[in-house]
């Protein structure tokens, strides 16, 4: 079984997957994760599924809601006996008669039905296509996700670090396996017989055995390999309890449960081999009990297509069996390999023993075990015999042609033809025979700025043959007659290969660095935009225009509204996703796992959904659809995982700076409306008042006097004056808050502005010194009259408000700098420094300030000024008392014909 | 008419019981007879049944906008109007001054004010408006030798001067817009050329006012127009 998903071609079962998204009910309350018990047996016929029937019974009794989703009762009789009495789903999957039984499992209608524990027999199995996983441990994971507890049964030879001694073994082939993490989490139940009692029960028939009358399956149930197989799935499950057992102690112990345990390193490469190498690790680590990295060291030379393939597979393999899978970058893998092991306090390293003969190694600094030996210090290494390729899972074409190296080699040979006929007209005229050596010399290196470091090799040596044949005396044999000449030959080969070599090297290197630079300077440049960007549309655009120029794909950003559920797409993206491909988002949100495209999960989606997650939860999923044209590569799937994750940390800050905003702005707007009804209420009532008060005395018996008649109209002319202030106040107010000003700037006379404004006022302005000084030389001004007359207005109030009663105002224009200088000052006591940030802000009051009115003049002042493109500034005079200031831009007035009387 | 020898009569259309109630107090007391309407239709019927001599009409009718009542009685009748409204806005003003209405008084209002804009209204429908000299306060105007005396003295205007300072005293006491003044007095091309309107309202003021920064005879309308004051 190729670890590595095989390219999506079943149909895709959006209708299936929209239905688990609205089944599994959001994920707001996350049911708590459903217990998985795996009846573990060392070969089929040893009775699993008949002792899960029975322990499933035994729930049942307990009253537990149990439910027979899937069940292979294989005919006989006993099983289906205890199968009979549990409950099965109503509707099967196309499923006629006895759904649950035999039938594929409904997963869906299993997390309809919710069931306390659903029985799955064979964890191992395969789906068919069309479903939406393509591993029955994948569906299995999912039900355990819903809450649901389940049932499940599994032979020793299906776990994944044990498939391939099992088949050397029995010398069978390697059925399908499960991942070993899926047992980490796994309660397992030994389900043992001794061998010799399995064989008298296949001998009854009471066995139920695949391919029974096949030569594999008469191997397989020889007594030794039986007892050999029954040792290993007891020590499977014997090194899970005492893991368990010693972590249990550890954590009683000390808060780090690793810390004296030990922690291993496999190295991992494009081999097939690799493969048996991180199986062999994992079970290395199991019965060690401690964490195990994988790690590849990215060498500078590039993979080919081939092994670019075979790399990715092995590390998700590694994944799969739990390991941490790293990977750096150095030209000396030795060197990579022990600084990662120390940076990650490795204390065992697992390296494979090359092949007999690997005669490059030589050349290359020798053997890597021998190296790593040498310079590991305390940390051991195992270096561990890979099994033969040929039982290694054959991914893909075994050997590719191809393609660019053979080009390469190609060219190599034409180089050093092309260079032997040069010579051959130069020499031995124009050149000595030593000469021409320089020249392939020349073709060597120039060859290895070019091609990979194989063409180089040959290269060099086909050239020292044709230098021998061709030049070297006596001609056109490969004799060689001097020591001198024997030295040369032995030199130039020697130079052509090191040079060959180190040329190759250094251009790989740099190539792999140019690589590295490449893929940091997107990152470096997504995280710098995205920095920038300031909304949600500006974030999305700008990840969409990353990933359209590092993958060429399409993209979009979808996220969780305020119920936790997965909104449309925000605006900025470039994909556009139908309602069924959105199922599928909505289910790589739910679950956080990646769906869609090249994943494991609905793969026949035609675009790939990464969950973005953050510590404070998931916050909605990026949507990417790639270019048709294969898997992304390992390297390319990290890209993005990053990209991912840096736009998902933008957008978890993005969401918090508006969160933050919006409690601000509510706080704001709550404080705001407990000042509005406080002072409206207070200017509203007390003119009623003052009115309701005048009428009482007006109805009174015996009627009011003249006199008192004169001061009651008096008063209620007072109250109605000041009710109606507070009306307009109230409208421009509305008008500033909703944008509503529209000035009607017209050509005016400043003087008549003033006097106008100082006439409508001239009863609160009685008993009030008021010098008004107008620079004779004031041009027209362009302004809206009737604005300018209410902020005039209102800071004329303003003024008489807050002073005593007779001190002094002035109104002063003039012109200064292009601007019109509008002020009014009083000989009050001036404004306190610490409110004047604040003295526009509506409902705003000068703490300490007499009471009666409402804080909104000033701000309608600045409202109405800055509507009219003009300024207003607040300071106190060098003698006291407040001065505004309003600077209104000055432009030349056309001019008006000159009359003659 | 019933009562000939009976004060003059006004026609009130406005929809608030309480402005109703409240004018015909004020106006009966002052001798006028007062009829009302609620609506417009109801006002322009009873303009035409009643012939009033004067009308008071309110903007914000529940069935018509009193402008387009203004419309439809400038059809057939040239009775003042004096509008009263709570709309204070000068788009308002000037919509309703330009399409015929003699004054506009914003609510709420003072009596005192109300009755002498009334009486205002009252005298441009008389013939005496088109009488040969015009006086008001120390100003006399001779439209027939074509003079002007302030307190006695002759002063000496420019042609657009004393046919500005005529068209106000033809319409002495009433509100007249920018557009109104620079139509009659430039043309119909230079309605939007306010700035004329400013320059020349500055020289006539420096010429007939006491104290031309404070201005008594020709006083600013803001934002709406001027107005001739008549003493």
């Amino acid at each position: 079984m190729p670890p590595a998903p095989p390219p999506p071609d079943d149909a895709p079962s959006p209708a299936s997957a929209s239905a688990s998204a609205s089944a599994s009910a959001g994920p707001a309350p996350a049911p708590v994760r459903g217990t998985l018990h795996v009846f573990l047996g060392m070969a089929p016929g040893v009775g699993k599924t008949y002792a899960m029937l029975t322990a499933a019974r035994r729930q049942m009794a307990l009253g537990v809601d149990v439910l027979a989703a899937r069940v292979e009762t294989h005919d006989l009789p006993e099983t289906a006996a205890l199968a009979q009495g549990l409950p099965r789903l109503e509707t099967g999957l196309g499923a006629g008669a006895g759904a649950g039984l035999g039938a594929e499992l409904d997963l869906d209608g299993v997390l309809k039905r919710a069931p306390q524990l659903a029985l799955v027999d064979d964890l191992a199995q395969v789906n068919p296509a069309g479903f939406r996983h393509p591993r029955r441990h994948q569906d299995i994971q999912e039900l355990l996700e819903a809450g649901i507890s389940v049932y499940t049964t599994l032979n020793v030879r299906q776990v994944e670090s044990r498939a391939q001694t099992v088949a050397q073994i029995t010398g069978t082939g390697i059925p399908d396996t499960v991942p070993d993490g899926i047992l980490d989490h796994a309660e397992i139940e030994l389900v043992d017989l001794a061998p010799a009692e399995l064989r008298r029960r296949l001998d009854e028939g009471k066995v139920f055995v695949p391919d029974r009358g096949t030569v594999g399956m008469v191997n397989f149930f020889r007594e030794g390999n039986l007892a050999a197989l029954r040792e290993m799935t007891l020590r499977l499950a014997a090194e899970k309890v005492g893991r368990e057992v010693r972590e249990h102690h550890h954590s009683l112990a000390i808060r780090q449960p690793w810390k004296t345990g030990h922690r291993l390193l496999v190295a991992v490469g494009p081999s097939p081999l690799s493969a048996d190498l991180v199986r062999w690790t994992r079970r290395l680590a199991d019965s060690l009990g401690g964490p195990w990295l994988a790690v590849h060291i990215e060498k500078a030379g590039p993979l080919g297509l081939f092994e670019q393939r075979q790399l990715t597979a092995n590390l998700a393999l590694a994944r799969e069996l739990g390991a941490e899978v790293v990977t750096s970058v150095d030209a000396d893998v030795v060197r990579g390999l022990l600084r990662v092991a120390r940076r990650h306090n490795v204390t065992q390293i697992v390296v494979g023993k090359p092949a007999p003969g690997p005669w490059r190694n030589y050349l290359g600094g020798g053997p890597l075990p021998r190296r790593l030996v040498e310079d590991s210090g305390d940390i051991d290494i195992h270096v561990v015999r890979a099994g033969n390729p040929d039982t290694a899972p054959a991914a893909g074409p075994a050997r590719p042609a191809e393609d660019p190296e053979r080009r390469e080699y190609a060219a190599a040979l034409g180089v050093v033809v092309v260079v032997t006929i040069v010579g051959q007209y130069l020499s031995p005229g124009v050149l000595n025979y030593r000469a021409v050596a320089l020249l392939y010399l020349l073709a060597v290196v120039a060859l290895a700025r070019r091609v990979a470091r194989g063409p180089v090799f040959f290269a060099a040596t086909v050239s020292a043959l044709l230098w021998d044949f061709f030049f070297l005396p006596p001609v056109h044999t490969l004799w060689i007659t001097t020591v001198e000449d024997g030295l040369m030959f032995g030199m130039y080969f020697v130079v052509a290969l090191v040079i060959g070599q180190v040329v190759a090297q250094l251009r790989a290197q740099e190539r792999a660095e140019h690589r590295r630079e490449e893929r940091t300077a997107a990152l470096y440049l997504l995280t710098r935009e995205l920095a920038d960007a300031a909304t949600l549309e500006a974030i999305v655009a700008a990840l969409a225009r990353h990933l359209r120029r590092l993958f060429q794909a399409d993209a979009a950003v979808l996220l969780a509204n305020a119920e936790g559920r997965l909104g449309g797409a925000c605006a900025g993206g470039t994909l556009g996703l139908r309602p069924g491909e959105m199922a599928v988002a909505a289910w790589a949100f739910e679950h956080r796992q990646r769906a869609g495209q090249y994943t494991s999960n609905l793969r026949a989606a035609t675009a790939l959904h990464l969950p973005l997650d953050t510590p404070g939860g998931p916050l909605g999923v990026l949507s990417v659809r790639l270019p048709a044209g294969g898997a992304p590569s390992f390297e390319q799937a990290a890209l993005l995982e990053a990209c991912a994750r840096q736009a998902a940390l933008v957008l978890d800050r993005h969401r918090l700076q508006e969160l933050a905003q919006q409690i601000r702005l509510d706080a704001e707007s709550e404080r705001l409306s407990r000042t509005l009804l406080d002072s409206i209420s207070h200017e509203l009532r007390t003119p009623i008042a003052a009115i309701a008060g005048a009428a009482g005395v007006l109805g009174a018996e015996p009627g009011p006097s003249p006199g008192m008649l004169a001061t009651v109209g008096e008063e209620i002319r007072e109250a109605v004056a000041r009710l109606n202030r507070l009306v307009g106040n109230l409208l421009d107010i509305a008008r500033v808050e909703s944008g509503q000003v529209r000035p009607k700037m017209d050509w005016c006379e400043l003087a008549d502005l003033v006097h106008v404004t100082v006439k409508h006022l001239r009863r609160e302005l009685a008993g009030r010194p008021l010098a008004v000084v107008i620079a004779p030389e004031l041009p027209l001004v362009r302004l809206d009259f009737v604005l300018m007359e209410t902020v005039l207005t209102n800071l004329l109030l303003n003024a008489v408000n807050h002073t005593p009663r007779g001190a002094a105002l002035r109104i002063g224009a003039e012109c200064q700098e292009g601007e019109l200088l509008l002020t009014v000052a009083d000989a009050g006591p001036g404004i306190p420094d610490d409110a004047r940030p604040r003295l526009f802000h509506k409902f705003y009051r000068v703490p300490g300030t007499a009471t009666g009115g409402t804080g909104l003049g000033l701000s309608i002042v600045k409202g109405f000024v800055e509507a009219q493109n003009g300024r207003v500034q607040v300071d106190n005079q060098p003698s006291g008392g407040a001065r505004f200031t309003i600077r209104l831009p000055l432009a030349a007035a056309p001019a008006v014909p000159a009359e003659t009387l | 008419m019933s009562e000939p020898t009976a004060g003059p009569i006004v026609l009130v259309i406005d929809d608030e019981v309480q402005i109703r109630r409240l004018l015909r107090l004020t106006l009966e007391a002052n001798g006028y007879r007062v009829f009302e309407a609620a609506t417009g239709q109801d006002g322009l019927a009873e303009a035409a049944q009643r012939r009033p001599d004067i009308l008071v009409l309110d903007l914000g009718l529940p069935d018509l906008d009193g402008v387009t009542v203004l419309e439809r009685l400038r059809e057939w009748s040239s009775v003042p109007v004096l509008v009263l409204s709570v709309r204070d806005r000068e788009e308002d003003k000037i919509a309703a001054l330009d399409r015929g209405a003699d004054d506009y008084l914003t609510k709420p209002f003072s009596t005192g004010e109300f009755l002498a804009r009334l009486r205002v209204a009252q005298r441009h429908a008389r013939p005496a408006a088109d009488a040969a000299v015009f006086q008001s306060g120390q100003l006399e105007v001779d439209f027939v030798a074509r003079t002007v005396r302030v307190a006695g003295k002759p002063v000496k205007f420019t042609a657009t001067e004393y046919s500005l300072l005529v068209l106000f005293a033809r319409h002495a006491g009433k509100v007249l817009t920018h557009r109104q003044i620079l139509r009659e007095v430039w043309g119909p091309d230079y309605v939007e050329q306010t700035h004329y309107l400013r320059v020349y309202l500055t020289r006539l003021r420096e010429k007939i006012e006491t104290v031309p920064a404070e201005p008594e005879i020709l006083i600013t309308e803001s934002g709406v127009g001027y107005r001739l004051v008549v003493k």
